[in-house]
């Protein structure tokens, strides 16, 4: 184990218990918040992986842009405090169908990747340059078509979301 | 370096929190959240493997996903705000009207 392993470990746990807090709280803007925990252990994690760029994309638009956007949406909404009126009538339904997703992907990642084989390898660190050199050499068809999507995205909810004054 | 089952762990244990999330939650808003936990375990994947295999592929997905995350998040909370608008409620069981 090494210290990055033990940072990996501490961020992980951090991450789950709040990922777990966010799906059943009862309050809807505590759920927002415990989001955000969630966001930045991920933010966290990805910097122990030597991904740097990813990692403050992530927490400027996640953090900084997709929960500010949630929240004005809770804030529009004026949503009902408390878990019977949040959740549905057959949560264990839920439970189940969780536990068993869980259950059926740690048998397939054990499967496929042992712990026991698995070597720490050395550090690997993607920097912003190597990024941007594998986005505009490599991907540059993808990242027009993503460019595309959220001009249309911008534009229908725009369009969406306006009132029509107009019978 | 940080072992490749740990992080594949914590992808599917975040992944599954996001399936718990969209299926018990009512509020559209919190079921957006969760299926933003489900989007974030899968870039989580992405960076950890990239990590593992030495390629900036995944990394570069990673980019792509978080931007198309950005515009679903955009899309859902204009239907979410229009739903209240018509209904208002944004319980999703109630909004049943294209059912049968």
């Amino acid at each position: 184990m090494t210290g990055q392993e033990y940072a990996f470990i501490v961020l992980a746990a951090v991450g789950s218990l709040s990922a777990i807090a966010t799906v059943t709280a009862r309050n809807v803007v505590h759920a927002a918040l415990y989001l955000v925990v969630t966001l930045s252990s991920v933010g966290a994690v990805y910097l122990l992986l030597g991904a740097e760029f990813v990692a403050w994309v992530q927490i400027l638009i996640y953090v900084g842009a997709i929960v500010i956007l949630f929240l004005f949406g809770l804030m529009l909404t004026k949503a009902p405090i408390g878990r019977d009126s949040l959740d549905n009538q057959h949560p264990w339904v839920g439970g189940v169908v969780g536990f068993g997703v869980f259950a059926g992907l740690a048998w397939l990642i054990q499967d496929a990747f042992p712990f026991a084989d698995s070597v720490a390898s050395p550090g690997f660190r993607g920097s912003t340059q190597a990024v941007g050199q594998a986005i505009f050499h490599s991907y540059v068809l993808p990242f027009e078509a993503v460019s595309f999507l959220l001009l249309a995205a911008l534009i229908g909810a725009v369009v969406l979301a306006r009132k029509d004054d107009e019978p | 370096m940080i072992r490749l089952p740990m992080i594949l762990f914590f992808s599917a244990f975040l992944f599954s929190a996001g399936v718990y999330g969209v299926l018990v939650r009512r509020n559209a808003v919190m079921i957006l959240m969760a299926i933003e936990l489900m989007l974030n375990a899968v870039n989580v994947n992405l960076v950890g493997f990239s990590a593992s295999l030495r390629a900036m592929s995944g990394q570069v997905f990673a980019l792509f996903i978080i931007a198309v995350a950005a515009a679903e998040v955009g899309i859902g909370l204009a239907i979410v705000i229009l739903l209240f608008r018509n209904r208002e409620s944004i319980n999703i069981d109630e909004a049943s009207q294209l059912k049968w």
